[in-house]
Order: C-alpha cells, then structure tokens, then sequence
C-alpha cells in the first residue's frame, strides 16, 4: 500500500493530467485503478457489495458505482478514491445512465421491476418507473429526452420519456436484452440481446418513436453459436462503427453501424462483458469476467494489444479524462 | 412516496395500452398436481413443500403479468392437487373455468390420464421422467418441460466419457422404475461407448430409512453388497425408488465417485445455479415462495413462461397456435441455462442442457464440449429425431 501511494503522490507532484481507468471487480467488492498513459494498476480500492455498474460525471471528478448487494450506488472521488457519499438506488441496482448534464441518475433494479431516478445533487428518489422482468440495460438519448431500459425477462427495450417519467414505446427483442446504446446523434439504437445472439437496430425518429430496422447476427467458424452472447456494446462518435462484447466466446464483434455487417471478431479475455472508450476514442476497453483482466483494443487497428489484471470478475469498466 | 408511485404505475400502464397495438389477450392456465401416499424421502432435503410445483407456476404467471401489462395481456393461474381417485373431478372444474393450458406434476400414469381426458387442452408434463411419454407413449396435446430419463442418462453418461471413466458398475435398485432406469443406463452407455463391467441390484426390503441407527447399517451393509465388483471407473446408481442412491457415496468397497441417483445428479435446476443470470431467477423465487426453489418449481416455471413468450409473440391465446409457435423454429426462451431452449417437433420435449448437481453446485452441465450434432449439440441428449417412436407429432414437422 505504501509502494502505491508513493507512485500517487509523485503523479500528484508532477502536475500531470492523466487518465484514469476505473474497473469494478464484481466478485471481489473492488474498484481497480488503472493510469491510461502506462497502463500500471496504480490501487484497488473497496467499493461495496457486489460492484456492478459503474460511470463518471460530466466533469470527471466523481466516480458512481452500483454496489448492487449494499442496494446502493455509491459515489468517490475520481482523485483520492474516497468515498463522498452514497444515493440511495433502489434494490438491487445493476446497471445505470447518467444523464448528460449529469443531474439526473437512472438505475436498473434488477430484483424489483423498476427504474429508479436519484437526483444526483439533492440526493432524492425523484420516480420509480415500473418496467420490466429483470431491468438491465439503460441509456439515454443524448438529448435526454428518452431513457431505454431493456428488461432480460420480459425481453423488451422500453422508452421512458424523462419528462413525466412513464414508458412511451415498448419494442419487442429477441431473449435476455442486456444492453441498449444510442449513436451520438440519436437517431440510432442498438439493443443486445444474449441469449437471442442478436444485435436489434432501431432507427429513432425525431419524437423518439424507434423503429426497427433489422437485427446483427454473429457466427465464428469453431465457435458453437450459443456462445455467441452479445452483452455490452459501444458505438464510435461518428456512428461508424459499432463493438459487440460477445460474452463466453470471448471475442469483441466489430460491426459497420451503418450496413449492419460485421467485419472482424477480435480475440479478447474470458466471459467479455462491458465495453469503454479511452477519450479520443483511440482505445476500447473491455473486461474479462473469466480471466480477471481487462483487454486494450486499438480501435484504428482492431487490434486487441495488451491484457491488464484486475481484481476477481471485473463487470464494468470507465474512464476518467484529464484528471489532475 | 407511496402515493405517487401507484399513480405512476397506473399511467404508466394506461400509456402502454394505448402506445402498443396489441389486442385483449387472456390466458387461464392451471398447476395439476397429483399427491400420493409415500414414504418420507431419505433425506429431509427431499421432504415437498406445500407449494411444490405451484410456486413455480406463480413466479412464471408473475413475470407474464408484468410483460403482459405493456400488451394489454392478462394471465391467470389456478393451483390444484389432488389424489389418484380425485383427478376426473379435479379436471373437470378446471375445464369448467375455461382452463385450457395445464401444466402437471404427477407420475407418468396420471400425466397420461390428464392429456388424455382434456385432449384440447394443452398440457406440460412438469415431473415424470420416464423416456416412455415422449416415446411410443407421446401425446399431441403433451410437452415436456422436464428432462426425460433418457436426455439425464445421456447427460451423466457424456460427462463419464469426458472424464475418460469408461467403465461402469451398474447398481440399481428392485423396483419396475429402477431397472427401467438401469435399461436407460445401458442404452446410454451403448450410446456412447462406454462399458457397463458389473451390474448389482440391491433389493427394496421395505427396512427402515431415518432410524436413529440407520447409518450404522448402511455402513456395515453397503461395502458388503457391493465388494469384489470387476475393475470399474465409476458407480453409477439407478434407484428410482429412493432407496439407497444416496448412501452410496463414501460406503462403496472401492472407492469410487458415483453418478445418477446419488452422487452426482443429473438435474433440470437446483437452487445453487447462478450462471446465465440464474441468481436472479432465485432471488425472484426465494422472495416469492419463502423456501428454495426444486425442479419441480423450475419445470413449471419454464412451462408457463414458454406459454407466456408464445402468447407474447403471436398475440394469441388459442391453443393450437401456441402449441404450433412453440413447436417451431421461431420459438426459444433463455431460462438461465446460459443458451435458448427450444421443443423438440418429433415428441415435445423440452431441449435444454442437463446440470450435473453434487447437493451443493454444479460440478457440470451437458452436453459436454467435443460431441457433435449435426443440428444442436442439445440432440446428443434423449431421443433424436431418427430414433423416436412417437406418431402423434408426425403433422408437425
């Protein structure tokens, strides 16, 4: 611990802006730390039970973590890695968005059928939106208008309008949806189906009413499809491509966002789970539940070229830009 | 909060009616249960709760609803049990009801008597695991949910071929179910090349199970029976009847990991499984029923939300297109078993991985990695398409 703490404070010395990488270790109740220029684990520190979800604000100075067994998010310090306090999150809560402006939080309670929405600054339960079997995945339109939930039971995304905080469409996927992305504009959204092995596209219209407009299969010669399992996903800014965790085939699909064909599989750790872009997008990250890493993609190359151990399971993965 | 959280759930489901256009769809399904006179389990762990099977049922009905609501979709479930003597009357109410989906938990017997009492009715055998009922026995208007004897068979013997234990010792018990189930061994093992070395059978007395000194006579009389057995790999018990599967392990002659009835388990759920979002599956049951959930929970439960995904996806509740998209290539259901299941056209059985359970975790599932199918890897379990022996799918497929 001292090591470490010597390596800190001489980051801290050097006035260096740096980015910091931010992995949440569901099975050993961790966060990891990683600096992103040398890609040296720099602390592990505690964060609750269960840590799942997890995300920074606008402004990069706060880290929210879903600690899903204490049945709340709890927020630190993207410099010290102290804990500033904890929103109260509903039970269970697996996966959130926060909005772009970073007032509001919506969490997925996966046990109780719910979206909660936490005010991030007064720390008050604003709603409650009944959704779902088994609320997962969530995203937010980046005008804020629309949060998506997907529910992995019931296997629908469901559009809540943020103004009155009540689902708008419903729209039909195919088995165990995990997670939803829009591209930057807005005007498209993809939804991950894991157990279905598909990809749902839907093209979203200016009042945000989705429609579909096809569905991205995968298959790899050698691999049996099933394990095949879009879970996490993530889409360039300029909506040109689209990255597909694939689960227990351990490989990252890379997909051509606009033709929907998929161009490369890339080889990565165990059980890949979440996804996260460097700023710049220069990197993709993924976390490997299986072999307790994480694994560097280039995105420019769709090359995977570093593995980095982490704690036991990581689920999520962040990054922090810029931080002093 | 609480108030406006019920005006939230109530617009909420006003907007959904009005944004999805959907039609009124309402399902009335019931939980059959038939109850026997039996003997206490030999493990307390085995004793039935009295919402067996029924528990199942109501979480499946519960996560209907709640996916209903955004489609204007109603679900409704009806739990009754009855004894052998009570099932003609028992039925009739039901179909009285407007019961027309009926998921049944009851030995192979009665299963039979209730598919074929309410022949329009569509009926989920939800218990008995005799290969019989999907085999020369089938019925049009009967699925299975729970895995057949045979796909357990299977499943135990891939995992022995995987672990390279080749040689079994075959001890089954002396019941008409045991040596069915020995018979589903040695096909299994003919199946798969592996070499049955020695068969014992150990003969139903009728002696005590839980007396206070029970276990010393277990561990006097089981190495006894079964000493001087021809080299074997493993034991593989057959004991249908509960009568001495669970007492083999650590009281063989030569020690020996044991498979099937004791031992390692070929199971449809358990209440270890965590995989594939499983824990969420037991939170939801456990929070729902109180206790942990059984096999017979599970079967139910995915008999149901089979029907729930039909109704979902066809907008219908008319039997016979639910029991057409439920048979084709359209239909699957994640049901925390890590890949969709699905239903075999040629007999209505569920397709679905196998757990292998030691009492505490999973020490495997099948199908095992290296076998091939030439359709799903989940055909090397049971009784494939070129095999079957049932007539009543034939329109089907």
């Amino acid at each position: 611990m001292r090591v470490v703490t010597t390596v800190l404070s001489m980051f801290l010395a050097t006035g260096a802006y740096a980015d910091r990488i931010f992995v949440s270790n569901e099975r050993s109740n961790t966060v990891t730390v990683i600096d992103g220029a040398t890609w040296e684990v720099i602390d592990e520190f505690d964060a609750g039970l269960r840590p799942r979800g997890i995300t920074v604000s606008p402004d990069n100075t706060k880290l929210y973590v879903c600690a899903s067994d204490d049945n709340l998010v709890r927020v630190f310090d993207t410099r010290t890695f102290e804990e500033l306090h904890t929103l109260p999150s509903g039970p269970d809560p697996e996966l959130f968005v926060l909005e772009p402006n970073g007032r509001r939080l919506y969490i997925a309670n996966e046990d109780d059928n719910l979206v909660t929405v936490v005010d991030t600054e007064t720390h008050e339960v604003l709603a409650e939106v009944p959704v779902g079997v088994e609320p997962e995945g969530m995203a937010i339109s980046p005008n804020s208008a629309f949060v998506v939930n997907t529910s992995e039971t019931t296997n629908m995304a469901h559009f809540i309008d943020t103004e009155t905080n009540t689902i708008k469409f419903n729209m039909l996927v195919d088995q165990r949806p995990r997670y939803a992305e829009y591209t930057s504009d807005g005007k498209r959204l993809f939804v991950t189906a894991e157990i279905g092995g598909t990809v749902s596209v839907f093209d979203i219209a200016e009042d945000g009413a989705p429609t579909e407009v096809g569905k991205i299969r995968f298959e790899v010669p050698g691999v049996q499809p099933e394990w095949l399992q879009p879970v996490g996903a993530k889409v360039t800014s300029d909506g040109q491509l689209l990255f597909v965790a694939l689960g227990p085939s351990n490989r990252v699909a890379v997909v051509d966002a606009q033709t929907l064909e998929v161009k490369k599989y890339i080889l990565v750790g165990e059980r890949v789970w979440q996804l996260a872009f460097t700023p710049g997008e220069k990197y993709l990250l993924t976390t490997n539940g299986n072999t307790n890493d994480i694994t560097v993609i280039d995105v420019e190359d769709q090359e995977a070229i570093r593995s980095i151990q982490v704690g036991e399971q990581p689920w999520g993965v962040i990054v922090a830009a810029g931080i002093k | 909060m609480i108030k406006p959280l019920v005006s939230l759930a109530l617009s909420a489901a006003a907007t959904l009616f009005s944004a999805v256009a959907a039609d009124a769809v309402e399902l009335k399904a019931a939980v059959f249960r038939v109850d026997y006179r039996t003997q206490a389990p030999i493990s307390r762990f085995d004793e039935r709760p009295a919402d067996f099977a029924f528990a199942g049922a109501q979480l499946a009905t519960q996560d209907n609803a709640t996916t209903g609501q955004f489609l204007g979709h109603t679900f409704e479930l009806a739990t009754v049990a009855t004894d052998v003597d009570g099932i003609a009357a028992t039925l009739a109410g039901l179909r009285a009801d407007g019961v027309n989906i009926i998921v049944v938990n009851a030995r192979a017997d009665e299963v039979l008597k209730v598919a074929d009492a309410a022949p329009d009715t569509l009926v989920f055998n939800a218990g008995a695991s005799q290969t019989r009922l999907r085999q020369a026995e089938c019925r049009a208007n009967l699925l299975h949910t729970t895995p057949s004897d045979a796909m357990r068979a299977d499943a135990v013997a891939q995992f022995s071929s995987w672990k390279k234990w080749s040689r079994w010792f075959l001890v089954h018990g002396s019941n008409p179910a045991d040596r069915q189930l020995a018979d589903e061994y040695r096909r299994a093992a003919t199946k798969f090349g592996l070499k049955i070395v020695e068969e014992r059978e150990i003969l139903d007395t009728g002696g005590s199970r839980r007396a206070d000194t029970g276990h010393v006579q277990v561990q006097r009389q089981i190495p006894v029976l079964l000493q001087d057995a021809k080299r074997h790999d493993m034991v593989v018990a057959a004991d249908a009847s509960d009568v001495f599967a669970p007492y083999l392990p650590f009281h063989l002659w030569d020690p020996r990991p044991v498979l099937g009835s004791g031992g390692l388990r070929p199971v449809s759920f358990n209440p270890a499984t965590e995989s594939w979002g499983g824990t969420q599956f037991q939170s939801r049951f456990e929070k729902l029923a109180g206790r942990y959930v059984t096999e017979a929970d599970y079967d139910a439960w995915v008999a149901l939300r089979a029907v729930g995904e039909a109704v979902v996806r066809t907008g219908s509740a008319d039997v016979q297109t639910l029991r057409r998209f439920m048979l084709s290539d359209e239909f699957e259901l994640a049901a925390f078993k890590g890949q969709p299941v699905t239903f075999r056209n040629w007999n209505g059985q569920l397709r679905q991985p196998v757990l292998l359970y030691d009492g505490r975790i999973n020490a495997s599932v099948s199908p095992q990695e290296g076998f091939l199918h030439q359709f799903s890897l989940l055909d090397s379990l049971g009784m494939d398409a070129p095999e079957t022996k049932c007539t009543a799918f034939e329109g089907d497929n």
